[in-house]
């Protein structure tokens, strides 16, 4: 796949044309092929000692992410749903495994070719107010990306950050602010501006929302689809919540202790959800009529620890379904119809 | 800048200016010449500070001896600043065993030794000269500034936005200077000040121990010293040198604080 050189592009329809040069397949294509991935943690600091614990924040995962869909991934803190977030993009090495970016295997480029890809691939944050450098003015956070790679001369990058702040909803003289000057909903558009600034393909969305209140969450999770058709963007989406995620994900995977438990269409997992944790995270979303009866699926007791996780299926030590053989044997996932994969031997054997 | 932080500037310029300009406030003529019928002098309208124990004047030995003052405090705190950032971001920012040999082995090394008895027994092996002591102050200097980058840094550097560059393609170098380092900086400016505070006083702690500058060269720790026997007959000889040591310090702490306050764009009126 060739790809011109990114020039900076002054109107959305400059950048449409671009994109549409950009030989986008008609077919949606893999973009992402996560195989295996693993990503262990060393637990305390290894003076003393050698044979020490791991914490094994992502073990053995495997997803296909495609060409402008959004994948959403959900599990409650700590199932390693960020960490898989930060090894695609390698933010973080990870441990084991394979991720193959547009046909490029990521985890074997070097640094420099690394630099060059990275401008194909993004990240948003949590936290609004740690995303953003608070000595930097709002105009210089979003240049940043273009002076990194010499993008342009100073006027066409003062013009590029104009319109990326006109793309995102905000003010072209905001440019001369500090982020502290900002509603957390106005950093988190600064941060996808600043995210924008490359004309990336992928970008991981890391819990985007979940730090902002409810009205702003929907104007942030509107900007996220209006730009995605804009600019034909694929979105890995992470979050705790299935309720987000049902509203923009295309297809959905449910991890829980560092393990992919059922991967589906938004529409399947809703409709059909087959593991008995997706069964849960689903019955815990409030529902707004207070009278309709519900058989709520509560989880007991606590996530048990990633550095000696339970034998078998991680998930057995909080499920109801739980049988004698679920500590025996890892159920891997299987394929139930097409586009539906469920780790469960007591629903998929 | 506030009120309390403007005075404090205002003195630290009249000493740097006083340091600079000591030859035309003064003479080292001045500054030398003796005349033992008039020592121990009180105050008078000729000698604004009176006269010391040789009968040389003291407003004029005051005014050089603010040279040693500010050229040590100055070089003392810019070495050990600089050397202490450049050591401490490594160590931060790097961490694993590059940090482990910086913090855990030459940190602890340095912070064993009692820091004025390395100064004095440097100052002694080498010879007592302006050089040796700023050398001295400064071995002994480094490591608080190294300590306190490198913690700064550890926390910094776990900030999304420090995320947010490394996945922009930005290079450690850039990282470091344009994300860590100034959002690290803050309180080493704090540190600085009290550090210029520190060094003038260990300055005037080694010149009254006779391990400060050399004669003939004055020095305000030195005139206390010399001034000891004299202090029920002539206070003026430790009073006004130790005003100029008091209000030395307190200015730069003042101006510390000032331009703590004055870095943080989020203090900053707008």
């Amino acid at each position: 796949m060739k790809r011109p050189e990114p020039k900076l592009v002054n109107n959305k329809l400059e950048a449409k044309e671009l994109m549409m040069q950009d030989s986008t397949p008609r077919m949606p294509e893999v973009l992402i092929e996560v195989k295996n991935l693993k990503k262990y943690f060393p637990a305390g600091d290894g003076w003393f000692g050698k044979g020490m614990d791991v914490v094994k924040a992502v073990d053995d995962v495997s997803f296909t992410i495609r060409q402008g869909e959004t994948f959403g991934l959900v599990g409650e803190s700590g199932c390693g749903k960020s960490t898989t977030g930060r090894c695609i993009l390698r933010l973080l090495e990870p441990t084991a495994g394979a991720v193959n970016f547009a046909g490029q295997d990521l985890l074997s480029v070097d640094s420099a070719n690394l630099r060059r890809l990275r401008r194909d691939m993004q990240i948003i944050f949590q936290d609004p107010y740690s995303a953003l450098n608070p000595r930097m003015r709002v105009g210089q956070i979003i240049e940043e990306p273009l002076t990194i790679h010499r993008l342009g001369a100073k006027a066409e990058r003062r013009d590029r950050v104009a319109e990326l702040l006109k793309l995102v909803g905000l003010d072209p003289s905001h440019a001369e602010r500090y982020p502290h000057e900002f509603s957390g909903g106005q950093r988190q558009r600064i941060g996808i501006a600043r995210a924008l600034a490359l004309n990336p393909k992928f970008i991981v969305c890391d819990e985007p929302v979940s730090a902002l209140d409810v009205s702003v969450q929907a104007q942030v999770v509107n900007l996220l689809q209006d730009l995605q058709e804009q600019l034909h963007l694929t979105y890995l989406f992470i979050s705790h919540g299935l309720s987000v995620v049902e509203h923009i994900s295309t297809r959905v995977g449910i991890m829980y202790l560092g393990k992919l438990v059922e991967v589906a269409t938004s529409e399947e997992i809703f409709r059909n959800p087959l593991h008995p944790y997706t069964r849960a995270l689903l019955s815990a979303i409030p529902k707004p009529e207070p009278d309709e009866k519900r058989n709520r699926l509560k989880l007991t007791g606590e996530i048990p620890t990633p550095i000696n996780p339970p034998s078998g299926c991680r998930f057995r030590t909080r499920c109801a379904m739980a049988e004698g053989r679920c500590a025996e044997v890892e159920q891997q996932l299987v394929e139930v119809s097409p586009d539906h994969f469920v780790a469960c031997m007591v629903v998929a054997p | 800048m506030n009120r309390v932080a403007k005075f404090g500037l205002a003195i630290v310029i009249v000493f740097m200016l006083m340091a600079a300009l000591s030859p035309l406030l003064a003479s080292w003529e001045k500054v030398q010449s003796q005349d033992l019928i008039a020592r121990l002098d009180a105050p008078d309208s000729a000698h604004l500070m009176g006269r010391d124990q040789l009968g040389r004047d003291v407003l004029s030995r005051i005014i050089y001896g603010a040279r040693v003052s500010m050229l040590v405090g100055l070089v003392v705190v810019s070495v050990s600043s600089i050397v202490g950032v450049l050591i401490g971001s490594i160590a931060g920012y790097k961490g694993g065993w590059v940090d482990r040999i910086i913090s855990s082995f030459l940190f602890n090394v340095f912070l064993a030794f009692p820091g004025i008895l390395l100064a004095i027994a440097m100052v002694a092996f080498l010879g007592p000269s302006v050089r040796n002591l700023i050398l001295a102050l400064s071995v002994i200097g480094w490591v608080g500034y190294a300590r306190l980058i490198r913690a700064q840094v550890l926390k910094v550097r776990e900030y999304d936005y420090v995320t947010a560059a490394r996945a922009l393609g930005a290079s450690d170098f850039r990282i470091l200077l344009k994300h860590i380092l100034p959002n690290s900086i803050q309180p080493l400016i704090v540190q600085a000040s009290l550090g210029m505070a520190g060094a003038i006083l260990a300055e005037a702690g080694m010149s009254f121990l006779g391990l400060g500058v050399p004669e003939p060269i004055p020095s305000w720790g030195k005139m206390i010293d010399d001034s000891r026997e004299f202090w029920f007959t002539a206070p003026h000889l430790f009073i006004f040198p130790g005003l100029m040591i008091a209000l030395a310090v307190l200015a730069f702490n003042f101006l510390g604080d000032g331009l703590r306050e004055r870095l943080d764009p989020r203090q900053r009126p707008r």
